[in-house]
């Protein structure tokens, strides 16, 4: 009954593997000249719903995409499609996209603009960019970018001669646990992380709401594990959709999931639960660990985090018994507090004394990569300038990466120092609602000479944009080839399922005429992005037609899950061991082995700010979408039953939160519920634009970002913690 | 004539919500309706919860008071076993809504009465329901209960198994398997 691979490709071969499939080409195709409808097309493609990556199998009617399912092949989608990824049609045909370019009329910030043509737009950019180059030298111009468009524009960015780049998948975001994990073992944990859930026979969850935040084939493989009889042990100060499949829930005083960590790890030791052997052949600094743990005893961490140690107790032994098959998952969103790499690394420790990296059920290897890097530099073959200036975007933090500290650029800009910041490119990311301290931000925007946003839909940071480029959809547009890094390699293509509809132009496109307008014609040496897809493929080895046909290839013989523990393993760490003890981090002056140091509490009358995910909107890029919208219109603030009993506050009613530095949020709904603890609030994240040209995300519900003013910094990796925020509910 | 049903996986329900939206879009649902919803159930004090994430659709009853109810015959038993809607029949006088006890059915922008048909249309190109086909948790089963080898067969078989508002007497197609608490949640 399943749509079976062979009937897949039945269905793709009778396509004949059509990219663009405009009215004009179904007519054609099916030889009608009247009434196609019924006479569907399909087109394999790659989801942008979301940063997951799914595979897409577009159903085409009549030049209209009408459906989109799961990719069979791909496998990041397995055949299914989370609620967001079928909303893509919703994006496709959202009224309020971005329609045309346009440039700035009024004051930023007010959202008044004029319809320009492509040359106007692309002409007043790079005039200004050329004059920043001039006057205060490339370094001056940021980028802040998100998804496949960050392929161009960091290209565009880096030969054009700036460094200064943000992207708040990193610091914002996963960043802390990439450099944890790199530390520990030497190779990040990867995006899909490497988590061998299918197999995993005990699973802990940290703050981290499987199925709320619905990254597609981990929420199958967490269902298949709960069907199988998986234990899960969810930690979380809110009782998630995960903790209800949970045997134990653990609703931990915020801010002190390190001590919890630690006192499992005390545990695990002092009762002989670790996997000796595999300590012993794969660690480094296992005595040392013991030592430095031996204070954290279950009864402290009781103390600290509100659960009963016996209960810390408990869950340990269950871990230790079930070794190695345990995931105890890494997080993705793991931008809680100033120590986000230390708690990320006791994670890894603990992964690593239960014997479970590299091991079934816990997390697998990386795939053998037998193909070559090749990026736009590969492609043009012309090395990038050298820069003149340090680059400013990664902070003073040692173990930070490219992808920037995006608060470290907003600070450069609003104090000039080291050098004036003077223009920002804005491209796929939000930046006042993915950024903590609006107020920062839009101060720094007034000390630019240049904003520019490139985006599909006019959100909060297009209204202080001086000119607005309108970017089409994935459905819309060719990207470079994803290599897919799951179990086994593999590489999708995203290939334009209709025509750009609008005025709108693919990312790649955009780059390359503001290159050209910047006098870097020689780095896009392309007419039609298909000259660059086939360079590429023909430097992977792979068939251009196949990979537009099939949309996913795997490569067979990459698999690689497990440690094969007849010969010698190396793990790409200084040691070539899993380090416990870290020397990288005491060389730099951190602790080697995680510490405990206790985060603020709220003050009386003020509960944290936590935030979360819903399965129905990727932050706030979705709140406007038609078909999304209508799954969830407005976010709700969760608030303890006895609390809100406490203010007469009643399920349903509208409030105001209002956090430390008397920021007052948008009204937002209140959700009175048992399902939280008793001194915090939770905001689903992504609500409450204050673009007026988004008519139906419009001031609906709130937003947690406006109330983030405070953040702390994480001086390892710089990744930014910012559930360090309190609020205090009023009457709307 | 086989005999349609589903079986709910409850535990399995991750609450996604694709299953919603692939129905919308397969069945071109208009704005502001839904043929499925997933409901969330919550009962306990903190921090002693328990929830059920329970997916609600037409139960396709085998004996269905909304065809009884159909004054047009609009509503019908299709040759397939399931309950459908034959929209050129309907006239929107709502009886089979208020027959209805399981909040199924609503009218459409054309003024006819609506629902889940199982994805029919699917059904007839040898495909899955549409919302069955996505369930990322593979909580919601499809499959023939006259087909002793059919995964629901199969489930009813081994697991205690409930329907909504048994005391309807309406004999529904969708079962719920509730393995976490199957003493009934």
């Amino acid at each position: 009954m399943r749509w079976s691979r062979r009937d897949f490709l039945k269905v793709v071969a009778a396509s004949g593997g059509i990219g663009v499939v405009g009215a004009t080409q179904v007519d054609r195709l099916l030889g009608l000249g009247r009434k196609p409808e019924g006479k569907p097309v399909y087109v394999p493609t790659v989801c942008e719903m979301c940063f997951w990556r799914c595979g897409v199998m577009a159903k085409v009617v009549d030049g209209k995409v009408v459906k989109l399912d799961g990719h069979p092949a791909h496998p990041q989608s397995r055949g299914k499609l989370c609620a967001r990824g079928h909303g893509g049609i919703g994006l496709l045909y959202d009224p309020d996209r971005l329609k045309h370019p346009l440039i700035r009329v009024g004051q930023r910030g007010e959202g008044k603009f004029k319809k320009a043509s492509w040359d106007e737009a692309l002409n007043y950019v790079a005039e200004k960019m050329l004059k920043i180059k001039e006057t205060y030298g490339p370094e001056s111009v940021a980028l802040f970018t998100h998804g496949t468009i960050s392929t161009y524009f960091v290209h565009l960015l880096w030969a054009y001669g700036s460094p200064n780049l943000g992207m708040p998948s990193y610091a914002l975001c996963r960043g802390a646990r990439d450099i944890a994990f790199k530390l520990t073992f030497g190779a990040p944990v990867g995006n899909p992380e490497r988590v061998d859930l299918k197999n995993s026979k005990v699973i802990v969850l940290m703050g981290f709401h499987i199925g709320e935040n619905a990254h597609n084939s981990m929420c199958q493989e967490f269902a298949e594990a709960v069907g199988k009889g998986a234990t899960v042990i969810v930690v979380d100060p809110r009782f998630s959709t995960a903790a209800s499949k949970a045997k134990y829930w653990l609703p931990i005083k915020p801010a002190t999931d390190l001590a919890l960590l630690l006192a499992w790890i005390n545990v695990i030791i002092t009762e002989g639960l670790y996997d000796r052997e595999y300590v012993a052949k794969y660690t480094e600094g296992f005595e040392k660990l013991a030592e430095a743990v031996k204070e954290y005893t279950p009864q402290w961490a009781e103390k600290e985090t509100d659960i009963p140690a016996s209960l810390i107790i408990e869950t340990a032994r269950i871990m230790g018994k079930n070794k190695p098959s345990v995931l105890i998952h890494p997080g993705r969103h793991t931008a809680w507090y100033g120590d986000n790499t230390q708690r990320v690394r006791a994670i890894a420790i603990l992964t690593a004394l239960l014997g479970a990296y590299g091991r079934p059920g816990g997390i697998y290897l990386p795939p053998k990569n037998p193909l070559p890097y090749y990026g736009f530099g590969d492609f043009c073959g012309i090395p990038y300038p050298e820069n003149q200036k340090p680059e400013i975007h990664k902070g003073p933090y040692p173990f930070t990466r490219e992808e920037g500290v995006i608060p470290e650029i907003i600070k450069t800009t609003l104090t000039e120092k080291p050098y004036p910041i003077k223009g920002w490119l804005i491209t796929g990311t939000n930046l006042i609602k993915s950024t903590p301290n609006q107020r920062d931000t839009i101060e720094a925007i007034k000390k630019l000479d240049l904003v520019v946003a490139v985006d599909m839909m006019p959100f909060d940071h297009v209204l202080y944009a001086d000119v607005v480029l309108p970017e089409c959809t994935y459905l819309e547009r060719y990207d470079d080839i994803f290599v897919v890094k799951e179990r086994s390699i593999g590489v999708a293509l995203r290939q334009s399922v209709v025509n750009p509809m609008y005025d709108t132009k693919p990312g790649w496109w955009i780059a390359k005429e503001l290159g050209v307008r910047l006098g870097l014609k020689e780095y896009f040496p392309y007419n039609d992005f298909e000259d660059f897809l086939k360079a590429k493929c023909e430097a992977l080895g792979l068939n251009f037609e196949e990979l537009k046909q099939k949309g996913y290839i795997e490569i067979p013989g990459t698999a690689n899950p497990y440690i094969n523990e007849a010969s010698e393993f190396k793990f790409k760490t200084p040691s070539g061991k899993i380090e416990l003890y870290s020397k990288q981090l005491e060389e730099a002056g951190f602790p080697p082995i995680p510490t405990y140091t206790r985060h603020e509490q709220p003050p009386k009358g003020y509960f944290r700010l936590i935030y979360g995910r819903v399965p129905v909107h990727t932050f706030s890029r979705t709140t406007n979408n038609p078909s999304l919208w209508e799954l969830m219109k407005e976010n709700a603030a969760w608030v303890n039953a006895k609390v809100a009993k406490q203010l007469r506050l009643k399920n349903g009613d509208y409030v105001v939160l209002v956090n430390q530095d008397g920021v007052k949020s948008n009204k937002v709904k209140l959700k009175v519920t048992e399902r939280i603890r008793p001194d915090c609030v939770y905001v689903p994240h992504g609500f409450g634009s204050f673009s007026p040209m988004l008519k139906r995300a419009y001031l609906n519900g709130a937003d947690d970002q406006q109330l983030i003013t405070r953040y702390a910094v994480d001086p390892i990796s710089g990744s930014v913690g910012m559930r360090v925020n309190f609020v205090k509910i009023e009457k709307a | 004539m086989p005999r349609y049903a589903m079986v709910i996986d409850v535990e399995k329900c991750v609450g996604c919500m694709a299953c919603v939206i692939a129905c919308k879009k397969e069945n071109k649902v208009a704005e502001g309706y839904f043929r499925t919803r997933v409901v969330e159930e919550v009962r306990g004090e903190f921090p002693n919860l328990r929830m059920e994430l329970r997916s609600e659709l037409c139960n396709h009853c085998e004996i269905a008071p909304c065809i009884d109810a159909c004054p047009t015959r609009a509503s019908h038993r299709a040759k397939d076993g399931t309950v459908q809607i034959d929209h050129k029949k309907c006239i929107g006088c709502k009886a089979c809504i208020l027959a209805c006890p399981y909040d199924a059915r609503y009218i459409r922008p054309d003024g006819t009465a609506d629902k889940c048909t199982f994805c029919q249309h699917r059904l007839k190109e040898g495909k899955l329901p549409a919302c069955v086909e996505t369930c990322l948790g593979k909580s919601r089963i499809f499959g023939d209960l006259d087909d002793p080898e059919s995964e629901v067969s199969k489930l009813l078989r081994t697991h205690d198994a409930a329907v909504r508002l048994e005391w309807a007497g309406t004999k529904p197609r969708i079962f719920y398997v509730n393995k976490r608490f199957p003493g009934g949640f």
